[in-house]
């Protein structure tokens, strides 16, 4: 166990190097630069055997390591905010080919106007493509996600793309405590790569070429099915990860005192953890609250949503973003997933465009939103924005 | 100069595809095949050549073909590139993109690439507009050229890519025709032996969307060479040279008048004495530019 | 399940000599086995014989009848006749 004091940024990079991932290629973006940074230093020091393509843009910073990735090699890229929307398409391709390759997401909200703080309007925007998408509590999380996330897509049953997403500056830059295994240790655990099929010369394939629509839309389903079974894979190399290298994390969810709580607080990121402490503060003044962190948001926990949910008397989601002329992406999710279950269902918008969100003001919005729905039997608005 | 009954009879473009009757890209792809052999891996955006692949599950193309979005060529080639190196696999990553890929849309990834010296051969196969989509303008379309978008001629000329690409002074950079196809053989093998970055512009005449007779393909692009409006040259280690069956037109008093060149294509019917003079300038410009940098650095040669 | 395809004959679904108005007819007395209609033609449908002595042939089940090869034919030996005579 190797303690080093690092950055959620450079705690990606650290796993991309113990992972040997083969190609880099990435463009730089606040606040996702640390990591590119980071990972040229290791690879012009000769510290990681790769090579990175210093790309002129986003949109071919995904395509370059696409490239790599079918050509056989474990490749990596990174990026923001405008960068993952101008990538947009090629996520959509690189799905749909069924190979296996690893982005981390440092979530920042849209422009204009510019912003360079953490919401999670740019990851909540990827969620049709196809990806598997992850989004990390704190700095260790953030490496043991990006590892496990090379194990995940090259599972035989999987061959899928994932995003590891870790909040802007929130967890990008601040500096914590990581526990770093060996090289040998994760030699020991990451098998050598595998996928699904290479593209070179010894394989006469082509990728991609015109199908017509009901073979395009059997293509799609077995997409479907794949990230289907990747719910298992993630559970699986959860726990195995667990044994090996000590850290559990619950699979697509995290459960924190959910079982004898009568309500429960629904979120995913970096604020799950003042979320938590809320919790805390507030079953001591009696309120049977629980938190239910959303690990994985593809695939969708529907299951474990459920079994969560199931005989409480209110669930809140709070959202980092919002689906304008609806409502919070996670909200409208939970929701259909809780339809049918007589539970009052609330949706709060905060920390939007990076507003700062923390212990008092979840204590504040959680007891509110208990009171009303104790006095009422019902929450009063589906759906509140909280400005602090 | 290599012989014709050397070329390997292998098929690299297998019959019973969707190109169009005189096709040059079909043409093209086949001598691709045979310059390159089994160690080719072919990277194309979306154009004709996408859809000459045919339907899936089957393919037209006897050799790997990576298919990608529009506008990163030039950066999935240099992905391949970059993982056969680290993976120690010998193969030869070609992008074979058309005009649009090229110039325009993919304009971004192929300078790019380029400027980082990644180790691809880019082909430009150039049929001066956006055909697959149905003839509509492209910057590599020539002025007073007809398509769906200029409907009485397109007014600017066409964007000198080959030059701009040896302003990049990469290691390789050529221009080639359909109508010399063994010119083409030749250039795609010497590519294969550089390592860094090449580019080669295939000049590509377009039946359809040039109006022409389908089986003129080759006349077309033999003309385009004999009045000079498409010049065939290399770059290479710094010296630039203008390509032996472009070399009698140097002289312009060599040259067949342009007119000949335009009036057997019905995209330039009815094209004003204006755009003519102005085409034949532009023509004159760029023949003086290609031969200062030819004596300029055969100069340096010594 | 990817959208892999294989090198296949008939990518486009169909035999594409359906698609001829002209087909391409050789006169072996005009021939000067130059090969130049096997180098041109756009679609590999003219076989080239293993025997550098022997005579092209041309695959009439994909044959397009675009008349390259005719065109570019040194001694014009081949002609370019409607489809049914």
């Amino acid at each position: 166990m190797v303690l080093m004091a690092l950055s959620g940024n450079h705690a990606v990079a650290w796993a991309v190097r113990r992972a040997r991932v083969k190609v880099v290629a990435a463009y730089p973006i606040t606040p996702q630069t640390t990591i590119v940074e980071k990972l040229a230093e290791f690879i012009d020091k000769g510290e990681m055997n790769a090579k990175m393509i210093r790309v002129e843009s986003e949109h071919s910073a995904l395509a370059a390591v696409y490239g790599a990735a079918l050509g056989g090699a474990r490749a990596f890229t990174a990026t923001s905010s405008h960068g993952l929307l101008y990538m947009h398409e090629v996520l959509w391709w690189v799905a749909g080919s069924r190979v296996p390759l690893v982005m981390a997401v440092v979530t920042r909200s849209i422009g204009p106007p510019w912003n360079i703080w953490s919401d999670h309007s740019d990851i909540m925007d990827q969620r049709d493509t196809g990806w598997i998408i992850a989004m990390a509590e704190d700095n260790q999380e953030v490496f043991d996600l990006t590892l496990q996330a090379f194990r995940i897509t090259e599972d035989e049953r999987v061959n899928l793309p994932m995003i590891v997403g870790l909040d802007a500056f929130i967890l990008s830059h601040t500096v914590a405590p990581v526990d770093i295994p060996s090289q040998e240790e994760v030699d020991a655990w990451l098998p050598e790569r595998k996928q699904l099929y290479v593209i070179d010369p010894n394989n006469k394939l082509q990728i991609g070429n015109l199908a017509l629509p009901k073979d395009y839309a059997m293509l799609r389903r077995s997409l479907e099915e794949a990230m289907n079974n990747s719910r298992k894979v993630i559970v699986e190399v959860d726990e195995e990860y667990g044994k090996v290298f000590g850290r559990k994390y619950g699979g697509l969810v995290e459960k924190y005192k959910c079982d004898d709580a009568k309500y429960i607080v629904i979120l995913m990121g970096a604020w799950s953890g003042d979320a938590k402490e809320a919790v805390d503060k507030l079953r001591e003044e009696g309120y049977p609250i629980g938190v239910l962190r959303i690990r994985f948001v593809r695939p969708f926990p529907i299951n474990e949503i459920i079994d969560v949910a199931k005989g409480k008397k209110g669930v809140m989601v709070i959202d980092r973003s919002i689906s304008f002329g609806n409502a919070g992406p996670l909200f409208i999710e939970v929701s259909s997933t809780l339809m049918g279950l007589n539970i009052a269902l609330k949706g709060v918008l905060a920390g939007i465009g990076g507003i700062d969100v923390g212990v008092n003001d979840f204590t504040e919005i959680f007891k509110k939103f208990i009171n009303e729905v104790e006095e009422y039997g019902t929450f009063i608005k589906r759906q509140e924005w909280w400005l602090r | 100069m290599v012989n014709i009954r050397e070329l390997p009879n292998k098929k690299y473009l297998l019959p019973g595809e969707t190109a169009c009757l005189g096709c040059p890209e079909a043409l093209g792809l086949r001598a691709l095949g045979m310059a390159l052999g089994d160690k080719a891996v072919i990277v194309v955006p979306a154009g004709c050549s996408t859809i000459i692949q045919g339907i899936y599950p089957r393919n037209s193309i006897n050799l790997p073909v990576v298919n990608i979005v529009f506008a990163a060529a030039g950066a999935t080639a240099a992905g391949l590139s970059a993982a056969y190196e680290m993976l120690g696999k010998d193969a030869v990553v070609v992008v074979w993109a058309g005009d649009g890929a090229t110039a325009d849309i993919g304009f971004a990834t192929l300078s790019g690439a380029a400027e980082r010296n990644d180790n691809i051969i880019y082909i430009c196969v150039d049929n001066e507009a956006y055909m697959n989509t149905g003839i509509q303008r492209s910057s590599l379309t020539p002025r007073g050229a007809w398509t769906t978008t200029t409907w009485v001629g397109k007014k600017e000329h066409k964007k000198d890519l080959p030059l701009i690409m040896v302003s990049h002074r990469v290691p390789y950079v050529a221009t080639a025709s359909v109508g010399y196809i063994m010119d083409f053989i030749e250039k795609v093998r010497k590519a294969s032996k550089i390592k860094g970055f090449k580019y080669i512009h295939l000049h590509a005449p377009c039946p359809v969307g040039w109006r022409f007779d389908a089986s003129k393909t080759i006349q077309i692009a033999k003309l385009a060479i004999e009045t000079g409006m498409w010049i065939l040259f290399e770059y290479h280690n710094g010296v630039f040279r203008i390509s032996p069956p472009s070399r009698p037109y140097a002289d312009k008093s060599k040259r067949k008048p342009i007119i000949e060149y335009l009036k057997v294509q019905g995209r330039f019917k009815g094209i004003s004495e204006e755009d003519i003079k102005e085409i034949e300038k532009w023509i004159d410009e760029t023949w003086e530019w290609y031969l200062l940098l030819e004596k300029h650095t055969s100069s340096m040669l010594n | 399940m990817a959208p892999l395809s294989r090198p296949s004959f008939g990518a486009s679904g169909s035999k594409t000599g359906t698609w001829r108005i002209f087909r391409p007819v050789l006169n072996h007395e005009k021939c000067v086995k130059c090969l130049l209609c096997w180098l041109h033609c756009p679609y590999s449908v003219i076989e080239r014989p293993s025997d550098p002595k022997g005579y092209i042939t041309i695959d009439y089940d994909y044959c397009k009848g675009c008349g390259i090869c005719a065109s570019v034919c040194p001694t014009k030996a081949i002609s370019m006749v409607p489809e049914g005579e």
